[in-house]
């Protein structure tokens, strides 16, 4: 029987995994890529606390899960523009190149 | 452990860790899809069908291909490593170590050993009428940020003041 703590390992696994790949890739994309695997394994985090709660018929995780996921659609779309914009003024997505706030 | 669970955290671990690990942006953006959709999986799994579902049009559907939009757009690479420069180690280390404390935490804790109760009733109808009921301030609280999103994300691209929309 899977028991809530091999869903929380494998969750903060995945936030692990995101979060070293946002520390340490270069490109901007990939960068907003980690990111946003660090929200998704928030949101396993919520879904499995809702299915393992005293109290599931109450759809609390669920509600927090499916405004999470719309705000890190917004928060990739936003972001996704921001890159575009920064590719336009200074023809690179190398985060290493980008250290001047004027463009 | 059931072995449904085992085979989906295998196959999100495996698209997961190549998202992050793979030289090609476009691999990494396919890997990530993978890794999206076994995510989803495990939310089908959990019984929330709404989330699921949600989950694959939002992220294998949206982000995903926003994602190779971009990369494609940008036409951009993985740059090579200047020496001397490299943050491999030290995001490798920080990544482990908060891995350890979460795992720590999660050991510690006694939640880890609930085990699954009865299925609840959670279905696309409950989720909508509670939408409508008690969740309807932050309803359409998201329903301003997403219109103010799209619109600052276009606005973003599409450079202020050039004239040409």
């Amino acid at each position: 029987m899977t028991t809530l703590s091999h869903y929380l390992l494998l969750s903060a696994l995945i936030f692990a995994v995101g979060m070293a790949g946002a520390l340490t890739r270069r490109n901007a994309i990939l960068v907003l890529v980690g990111i946003e695997l660090m929200l998704n394994a928030a949101n396993l985090n919520l879904i499995a606390f809702w299915r393992y709660g005293p109290h599931p018929e109450a759809l609390t995780g669920v509600m927090f899960a499916v405004f999470s996921i719309t705000v890190a659609a917004a928060e990739a779309a936003v972001g996704l523009g921001l890159i575009l914009a920064l590719h336009r003024h200074m023809q690179t997505t190398d985060l290493d190149k980008v250290t001047g706030m004027k463009g | 452990m059931t072995i449904g669970f085992l085979i989906l955290a295998i196959v999100t671990m495996a698209g997961v860790v190549a998202a992050m690990s793979m030289r090609h942006l476009i691999h990494c953006v396919l890997a990530l899809t993978l890794g999206f959709a076994g995510l989803a999986m495990l939310y089908l799994q959990l019984e929330a069908q709404f989330v699921g579902l949600t989950q694959l049009l939002v992220y294998v559907g949206g982000v995903a291909i926003l994602a190779v939009f971009a990369i494609m757009t940008t036409h951009s690479s993985e740059p090579v490593a200047r020496p001397g420069t490299s943050y491999w180690l030290g995001g490798c280390v920080v990544a482990t170590a908060v891995f350890i404390l979460l795992a720590h935490a999660i050991e510690k804790s006694g939640v880890g050993a609930r085990t699954m109760p009865a299925a609840p009733v959670g279905g696309v109808k409950e989720i909508g009428v509670a939408l409508m009921s008690g969740y309807i301030l932050p309803l359409e609280i998201v329903g301003l940020l997403l219109t103010a999103a799209l619109v600052g994300a276009v606005v973003v691209a599409t450079g202020e003041g050039s004239g040409k929309r």
